[in-house]
This record gives structure tokens, sequence and C-alpha cells, in this order.
């Protein structure tokens, strides 16, 4: 409860700080408005329906990147797990895979996928994909040898144990995968609008930055933050409850 | 016979390659109850696991039910493990079920033998409750319950009271021999506890050292009625003593001062 309380008076006070510094003028409005014009500005934008366009076409990326990063990365995760010569062979990819910066293939996908959502939604993908992959080997890695040999008792094929027995046990870590899968997901495809798009937040942020239009640009970026911190919270929350069935009384 | 092995051997592979087990001849009557004891590191779980198709022999024949067994589970075989193999994401009903749902059952059918267990087992406060809130005595019978409710004709019970304190595992010898019999089953149980063989089983098959043979087999010639209360039976000690005798100098030779 002190924690919490703790972390509100944080953020509260970090807030009325830059509230009271923008107010001032300490910090020029040219640079940043006061959180108070933020949030109307927001509720402006939200309640014209302006940009609901956008923030329906970048959910729905957002969600595809994270629907086809989990597939992929779970299936890859149980094969490589079942199939010890091919993840050693894949192993240095895992260690560097992350050192590669993915925006640099932007215009490759482009080149592939032409203009339009596809490129933004394979940046997330492949920023959420590997995370995916390396928390569910992790997972697969923990499954007790007597759970594994209690599904060859209940005669369960190799698929039939990945889904009822090893994955069952391993979703605490896919799970990890999966939020992470979010984050990355946000990030690969909003960051990938900035670049070239014709909507989305991404894209109305950049257009609001290159036009000098703080209300619209900061609004955005307020709606960003408070959607991926509910999300995570949402998240969160649902993980502590999927892991409380599992700890010991 | 049920079960039959004959000159069944199994040899870890490998650079230096371990022989474990073998070579063993056993019949299992069914109906039967029998228990192994042996020393520490004699093959007994490796016994269990070739039995069972967990493993496969490096010699020698296994047969279930006529049926030679080779790298698959028989149907009809039910493996209790010592180590805790509930599904921690399932509740105990659903952990009791998981076996008949596998096999297709239909759900009033899964009611009735999952509720039964649940009875049978003393678990029916905790049907809805998860692995993590029970005790390791009752995750055990979860898992015995889970294996019951598929009605094996052979249950190979793998020291599953190994965990537990000397008055759990009295009792939880009770509530396995109101089973055996309930069921009808033949069970062969792996123990390292001469009492606890002793109490339970119609034959004792005691191993020797590494590579695991048996060195006897004592009929113990118990009632089919009994209890843990034969524990203050005056042949009681006489035939703990007997198998102790034999296991002394194997135990011995397993810690390496044979």
């Amino acid at each position: 409860m002190k924690v919490l309380l703790a972390r509100t008076l944080l953020i509260v006070g970090a807030v009325a700080l830059l509230e009271i510094l923008c107010r001032l003028g300490v910090i020029p409005n040219f640079t940043v408005i006061p959180p108070s014009a933020m949030a109307q500005s927001l509720w402006k934008i939200l309640a014209s329906g302006k940009f609901s366009e956008d923030i329906a076409a970048t959910l729905t990326n957002v969600g595809i990147a994270i629907a086809a990063a989990m597939v992929v990365g779970v299936a890859l995760g149980t094969l490589l797990q079942s199939w010890p010569a091919a993840r050693r062979t894949f192993d240095p990819l895992f260690a560097t895979y992350y050192a590669v910066p993915m925006y640099a293939f932007y215009p490759l996908l482009l080149v592939i996928f032409g203009l339009g959502d596809f490129p933004q939604i394979a940046i997330g993908f492949l920023l959420a994909v590997m995370a995916v992959i390396i928390n569910t080997l992790n997972g697969l890695d923990r499954v007790p040898p007597v759970l594994l040999k209690t599904a060859r008792v209940h005669r369960l094929g190799l698929v039939s144990a990945a889904l009822r027995v090893r994955l069952p046990y391993a979703a605490p870590y896919v799970f990890t995968g999966f939020k992470l899968a979010v984050a990355y997901s946000f990030i690969g495809v909003v960051g990938a609008e900035f670049i070239t798009s014709s909507r989305g937040i991404g894209y109305e942020i950049s257009f609001a930055y290159n036009n000098f239009d703080n209300p619209v640009m900061y609004a955005m970026i307020l709606f960003i933050l408070l959607l991926v911190i509910s999300v995570n919270m949402s998240l969160h929350a649902w993980e502590k409850r999927l892991l409380a069935r599992r700890r010991r009384a | 016979m049920i079960c039959s092995l004959r000159g069944v051997t199994r040899v870890y592979p490998g650079e230096s390659a371990v022989h474990a087990l073998g070579p063993i001849d056993l019949e299992l009557a069914p109906g039967e109850f029998f228990a192994v004891v042996g020393p520490s590191g004699c093959g007994k779980s490796t016994l269990l696991d070739v039995m069972a198709g967990l493993a496969p022999a490096s010699a020698g024949q296994i047969s279930f039910e006529g049926k030679p067994v080779n790298g698959e589970v028989p149907d009809g075989v039910g493996v209790v493990f010592q180590e805790d193999a509930s599904f921690p994401w399932l509740t105990v009903y659903d952990n009791i079920a998981f076996g008949l749902r596998r096999a297709g059952a239909a759900e009033a059918e899964v009611a009735a033998q999952v509720g039964y267990a649940i009875e049978f087992m003393g678990l029916k406060e905790f049907a809805r409750a998860y692995p993590a809130q029970l005790s390791g005595g009752m995750r055990q019978r979860v898992c015995i319950a889970r294996t019951l409710v598929l009605k094996p004709r052979l249950i190979l019970l793998d020291e599953p009271f190994g965990a537990l304190d000397q008055q759990t595992r009295l009792l939880m010898g009770d509530e396995l021999l109101r089973l055996w019999r309930e069921t009808g089953a033949t069970v062969l149980l792996i123990t390292h506890a001469l009492d606890e063989a002793t109490m339970l089983a119609d034959r004792v098959g005691v191993m020797s050292a590494r590579p695991g043979r048996f060195l006897d087999i004592i009929a113990t010639g118990w009632p089919r009625e009994r209890d843990s209360t034969i524990v203050a039976n005056e042949s009681f000690g006489r035939m703990t003593s007997r198998i102790w005798k034999l296991l002394r100098g194997e135990s011995l030779r397993a810690m390496g001062h044979g």
C-alpha cells in the first residue's frame, strides 16, 4: 500500500512540476505544453473522432503483429525445443537478434510489401517474434521430466503432448513473451508509421511535429502512453492471477 | 500371467556404458500385489520404466497380457511416480479427469468417474483447488486418482510415498490396499522402505546392488483383507528382518563398502 502511495505521489508530483514549469514559462509552450492542455486537447480529439481511423489502423496493425508473433513464436519455440541440433544452429542468431536495428530493413520491406500497412506490421512482428521464441524455449526447458513421462503414460503424441502438457506448463513464460510482444509490436508499428505511412498514430504525431502543432502532437503522445500503460497493467494483473494458482501455499 | 519379464536387461549406452539392470525374470499374477526393494541405485526405477514401456530393454522380452511391450506404454497400464506429477494449471477435478477426457469419455461419465475417485481418495473438499494449494500427500493422491479412473489392469508405483512422513505413509498404505482390493488390479510397488514392502505386498522382490537382479522373492502370505495394523503381527518383524539380511550386504556394496 505504501509503495502504491509513493508511486502515485511520484507520478502526480512529476506531472504537477511539469504543469508549473510550463505555466510559469520556464519551459516554453513552443517546446512542451502543460499536461492539462495535453489532456484537454486529447479529449477534444477523441470526442471529435478526428483521428479514429488512425487509431483503429494502428491498433489493428499492432493486433495483427502480436497475433502473428505469438503463433509463429510459440510454434517455432516448440519446434526448436524438440530439435536440439536446429536450436544449436540458431543460438547465435538469438543472442545477436536485438543488436540488429530492424528499421534498417524498412526500405527492403517497402520493396517486398509495397506501400500500405504490411511494412509496419512486419517491423512490429520482427521485433516481437524473438521475445516469444526465447520465452517459449525458456518455459519448455523447465517442464519437469516427470510430466513428460506422464504425457507418455497417457500415450500423448508429440503434438498432443505439446498442446496438453508442455505448453500449459510453460504458460507463465509464454505469457512473459506475450507481454514483451505487445510492447515490441507497439514500438515497431508506431515507429514504422513515423517513416513512410499515410495513416496511424505514429504518422499523425510525425505530421503534427512537422507542422508545429504541439496540442495534437502531445495529445497523441499522451494517448499512446495511456494506452500502452493500461494494456501493460491489465496484462500484469492477469499474469499475477495466473501465477497465484501455481504458487505453493 | 498379466505381465512377464524374461532375461530383461537395461544398459545405458555411451562411451562408458552402464549396465543398470538385469537379467530380470519375473511373472506377475492377475490381482497380485508385488513390491520391489533394493539398495539405492540398483535399478528399481529403471525396472519400472522398462515394464511401463517408458524405456527400452537392452535385451530380453517383456509382455503385458501376452503382448510384447516395446517403447510405448500399453493400454491398461497406469504409472504413479515418486515426484509430483500433478498438472499445476488444472484443478484437482480436471487433473483427475485428464486421462478420461483424453480418451474421449462423455462429460457425464467423466463427472461420475471423477466424482467417485475424488470421494474415494478423500479429496471432495478440494475438487476445485489447484495442486499448489494442497499438501504433498494430497497431490500424490490426485496422481493416484488420475491413474485409477482409467481403470488400469496393472498399476506401477515408483516410491509414491517416498516424500511423505512415516504416519502419512502408513495411512496412504492403507488407502493403497483398499483401492487394490476394490479395483482388483495388479500392483507393482517400488519402494526403499522394507516395512512398507512387507506390509503391503503379497510377494517382495529383493534386488541386488547394480546391476539389479532379484536375489530372492519372498511370499508374505498375508490375507487379502489387511491393513497397517499388520505391523504388530509377530511374523511381520521376522519377514522384515529376513529381507534386511538379504539387503544389508548389497546396500553396503552399493555404498562402496562391500
